[in-house]
C-alpha cells in the first residue's frame, strides 16, 4: 500500500497498562474520507490520539506510516508538521492565548516564516464567516468560556486554516445541536472541496455525514475493526445499531 | 497577545558583562561604616539635612534585625558589598556624550531606541549614578519635572523633595529601608503639576553592572491634583558569582483625583538579593496602578504597598513572578484602606520551575474608617514541574463590617493534555509550554506597552529554556 497517505499496521496500544486497541490495520489514501464508528468505549478516541502521538498512550505493537515514512515514534508536533491534524473531542482551554495568536503561531511554525498579515487576516475572517463564528472570537482566549458548539467550530476553523493533508475528527459532532452539526459538516465539506486531503471521521451518528462524501466505513468494537464497508454501512448502523457486531 | 517570535530572540540579551576598568570607574571599598557613609555624602555634595539623615539611618540599620520571616538572606554579607560605584564621567543629556562602554550596554538593552520611539523621557542609571537623563521638550514645557534625585535635592524643588523623602517609607520601616536611607544613590524625581496629563510614558532604566556592589536608587514621584502619569521602570544586571544587592526605594504620592501607573520589569541576574521597597499613597479620588514583572534575582522580597488615604481612592496591583532554579521569590502586594469607599484589586500570577520557590504574600488592611470599601484578591500559581514550590500567604485584616472583601487563590500545574493539544498543531513541546505560561501571565503583559510586553514574553521564554 505504498500509495496510502496513512498506513496503520497491527497497531496495539493502551493506557496505564491496559490494552485498548488490538492489532488495528487501516490504510487511507489521499482524497479519501473514512468513517470510524463504534459503541462507547470501543477505543475510537484512543485510535485518534495514538495516531496523533498523544504521549499518554503506550504503543505496544505495530507501526504507523505517513506518506511511506515511519512515524510510529514521532512526537505530535513532528506529525503535525508532516500534515497531520486532530480535531479534539474535548478541545483544551488555554487562558491568555487568543484564537488568532494560536493559529498564527501554528501557521508560522508550519510554514517556517511569519504569516503575511493581510492575506492571513482576510482568510481568517472569511473562514470564520463560513463557520458562523463571530469575528470577535479571534481575540478571545482559546476555547475559554466557549460553548461545546463553539469549541468544535474553533477546531474546524483550525482545520481550514492549517490545511493538513490528513485530519482526524474525533466526535466533532458530539453534544452539538442540529444547527451546529450542520455548520460543522459544512466546514468539513469545505475541507474536502479545497484540499486533496484524507479524513478519518470518528462519530456516533450519521447526521454529520449526511452531506459529506464518504468512501469507507469501519466499525470498531473492543479495540478491533470488526467490519469495513462503503458509505452504506453508515446507514445500516443508523438503523440497526452495533448489536450485530457486539458478540 | 502579541505574536511571539521565538526564533529571533537572543539568550544573551541581558547576561553580557561589560568589564569595568579602574581607569573609568570609581568604587568605594566594600562594607558599611560611618566613614563610608560620610564619604558618600561628601562625594554627593549632600545638603546638611541629608548627611544627618544618612547617619541617622545608619544607626537605625545597625539596630534593626534582618527579617526572619521570608527567604533566608544569610548569603548576603554586607562586608562584601560596595555601596557606591560610579563612572568617572558626569551625567549628560545626550546619548552621544555617554561614555562608550556604558552606551554600549544601554544600546544592547535597547534603551536609546525605546526613547526615540515611544517615551516622553528617559533616565538611565549605571551602578550608583544616573549617566543620562532627558525629557522631551513638549513634556518639559508643560511643567513636568523629571530629573535625577541628586539634582532634585538642591534644585528648584528642593523643599518638596525634603518634605517627601522617605516619609512614606521611613528608615525605621525595616532594616533595608534603613540601609537605603544611609547609602541611597541615584534614582529619579518626577513632579507632574496640577492637571497635566503626560500622554506617553516616562522611563527609568537601572543597570547594576558592577560586581559585588549594591544599588540603592531612590525614586520619588509626585503627581499633583488631577494629573496623570505612566512611569516605567526597567532593571537588569549581568551575572556574577558573588552576591549583589538591590535595595531601592520607591515613593509615590498621588494627589486628589490624580492617576499614576507604575510599571516595572525587573530582570535581575541570579546572584542578586532584591530587597526593594515600593509604596504609594493616594489622596481623595486618586488612582494608583502597579504593573509588575519580577524575573531573576536569587532572592526577592517585594510587596508594593498602596495606602488609600483619601476617600474614593483606588489601587490596582497586577503582577507576575517567575522563580526558576536556585531562586526564592517572595512577592505580593499590600493594600491599606483608610478612606471611605476606597477600593483595591490585586491580581497576581506566580510561576515556578526547576526547583524554584515562589511565594505569594499579601496583606489587605481595612481600617475602621474605611467604610464602604471593597477589596479583591486574586492569585494564581502555576508549577511547571514536581520539584518546584509555590506558596500563597494572603492576610486580610478588616476593622469595619461595612466592607466587601473577596479572595480567590488557584494553584495548578501545567496540563500535559493542553501541551499535547498545542503540539498537535505543530508547535514544539517547549514552545507549547512557553505559550501556556505566557498566556497565564497575559493579564500582566497585556497591561504593558507593546515593547515591554514583548520583552516580558521573551523573558518567560528564556526562563522556560533555562535549567
Amino acid at each position: 500500500m505504498a500509495d496510502s497517505l496513512i498506513s496503520i499496521k497491527g497497531l496495539s496500544a493502551g493506557v496505564d497498562g491496559e490494552t485498548i486497541l488490538h492489532g488495528i490495520n487501516l490504510n487511507i489514501k489521499r482524497g479519501e474520507t473514512h468513517v470510524l464508528m463504534g459503541p462507547n468505549g470501543a477505543g475510537k478516541s484512543t485510535l485518534g490520539n495514538v495516531l496523533m502521538g498523544n504521549p499518554v498512550y503506550e504503543l505496544e505493537e505495530g507501526s504507523i506510516l505517513f506518506d511511506g515514512e515511519d512515524i510510529t515514534h514521532e512526537s505530535a508536533d513532528k506529525r503535525a508538521l508532516r500534515g497531520m491534524f486532530l480535531s479534539f473531542q474535548n478541545p483544551l482551554e488555554v487562558p491568555g492565548l487568543t484564537v488568532d495568536a494560536f493559529i498564527r503561531n501554528a501557521l508560522r511554525v508550519k510554514n517556517g516564516k511569519p504569516v503575511k498579515f493581510m492575506q492571513y487576516n482576510r482568510e481568517l475572517t472569511e473562514t470564520m464567516k463560513i463557520l458562523g463564528i463571530d469575528p470577535s472570537y479571534a481575540d478571545r482566549d482559546l476555547n475559554v468560556g466557549f460553548s461545546g458548539g463553539e469549541k468544535k467550530k474553533a477546531e474546524i476553523l483550525q482545520l481550514l486554516m492549517l490545511k493538513p493533508s490528513f485530519a482526524i475528527l474525533d466526535e466533532t459532532d458530539s453534544g452539538l445541536d442540529v444547527d451546529a452539526v450542520k455548520t460543522v459538516s459544512l466546514g468539513i465539506k469545505e475541507y474536502q472541496k479545497r484540499e486533496d486531503g484524507a479524513l478519518l471521521i470518528i462519530t456516533h451518528n450519521a447526521k454529520i455525514l449526511e452531506s459529506l462524501k464518504v468512501d469507507y466505513t469501519h466499525i470498531l468494537v473492543k479495540g478491533k475493526i470488526v467490519a469495513s464497508g462503503d458509505a452504506s454501512l453508515v446507514e445500516k448502523i443508523s438503523k440497526e445499531g452495533f448489536e450485530e457486531y457486539i458478540a | 497577545m502579541a505574536d511571539i517570535d521565538f526564533e529571533s530572540m537572543e539568550r544573551e540579551a541581558y547576561d553580557f558583562v561589560d568589564e569595568e576598568s579602574e581607569e573609568n570607574f570609581y568604587r568605594f571599598k566594600e562594607g558599611l561604616t560611618e566613614e563610608i557613609v560620610l564619604k558618600l555624602s561628601e562625594e554627593k555634595h549632600d545638603p546638611e539635612w541629608m548627611r544627618e539623615f544618612r547617619l541617622k539611618s545608619l544607626k537605625i540599620y545597625e539596630e534593626l534585625e534582618v527579617p526572619d520571616w521570608g527567604p533566608s538572606i544569610e548569603g548576603l554579607d554586607m562586608d562584601n558589598i560596595a555601596s557606591y560605584v560610579r563612572s568617572k564621567s558626569n551625567m549628560v543629556d545626550s546619548w552621544d556624550d555617554v561614555p562608550e562602554d556604558i552606551k554600549n550596554t544601554f544600546e544592547k538593552l535597547g534603551i536609546p531606541q525605546a526613547e526615540r520611539e515611544s517615551l516622553a523621557g528617559v533616565g538611565a542609571q549605571y551602578d550608583s549614578e544616573l549617566v543620562y537623563h532627558n525629557v522631551r521638550e513638549d513634556v518639559a514645557k508643560s511643567g513636568v519635572v523629571y530629573t535625577d534625585m541628586e539634582s532634585a535635592l538642591t534644585g528648584e524643588y528642593a523643599d518638596m523633595v525634603k518634605e517627601h523623602f522617605m516619609k512614606l517609607v521611613p528608615p525605621t520601616d525595616h532594616k533595608f529601608a534603613a540601609l537605603h536611607g544611609a547609602v541611597w544613590s541615584g534614582g529619579s524625581f518626577v513632579y507632574v503639576p496640577k492637571g497635566v496629563h503626560v500622554d506617553i510614558p516616562l522611563q527609568s532604566y537601572f543597570r547594576l553592572n558592577a560586581k559585588g556592589a549594591g544599588q540603592y536608587e531612590h525614586t520619588l514621584i509626585i503627581v499633583d491634583e488631577g494629573a496623570d502619569l505612566h512611569f516605567i521602570e526597567g532593571c537588569s544586571a549581568p551575572k556574577y558569582n558573588v552576591a549583589n544587592l538591590h535595595a531601592g526605594c520607591v515613593e509615590l504620592y498621588v494627589r486628589k483625583n490624580a492617576k499614576l501607573r507604575y510599571s516595572t520589569i525587573e530582570n535581575w541576574s541570579k546572584n542578586m538579593y532584591n530587597l526593594n521597597t515600593k509604596r504609594a499613597i493616594c489622596e481623595e479620588g486618586g488612582i494608583i496602578e502597579w504593573i509588575s514583572g519580577s524575573f531573576g534575582s536569587h532572592e526577592s522580597y517585594l510587596y508594593p504597598t498602596s495606602v488609600l488615604k483619601g476617600d474614593n481612592s483606588h489601587a490596582e496591583f497586577t503582577g507576575v513572578t517567575f522563580a526558576g532554579k536556585g531562586q526564592n521569590l517572595d512577592t505580593g502586594a499590600k493594600m491599606i484602606h483608610i478612606g471611605k469607599n476606597t477600593s483595591s484589586f490585586i491580581d497576581t500570577k506566580s510561576i515556578c520551575k526547576s526547583g524554584g520557590v515562589s511565594t505569594y504574600r499579601s496583606s489587605v488592611y481595612i481600617a475602621k474608617s474605611a467604610e464602604g470599601s471593597k477589596a479583591s484578591v486574586n492569585c494564581g500559581s502555576l508549577m511547571l514541574d514536581s520539584i518546584s514550590r509555590s506558596d500563597t500567604i494572603p492576610a486580610v485584616d478588616i476593622r469595619t463590617d461595612k466592607a466587601d472583601v473577596g479572595h480567590e487563590a488557584k494553584i495548578g500545574r501545567i496540563s500535559d493534555e493542553a501541551v499535547f493539544y498545542l503540539m498537535s498543531r505543530g508547535i514544539s513541546e517547549s514552545e507549547a509550554r512557553a505559550l501556556i505560561v505566557s498566556g497565564f501571565a497575559n493579564p500582566v503583559s497585556k497591561e504593558l506597552p507593546l515593547e515591554y510586553a514583548a520583552e516580558m514574553n521573551n523573558l518567560i521564554k528564556l526562563e522556560m529554556e533555562g535549567g
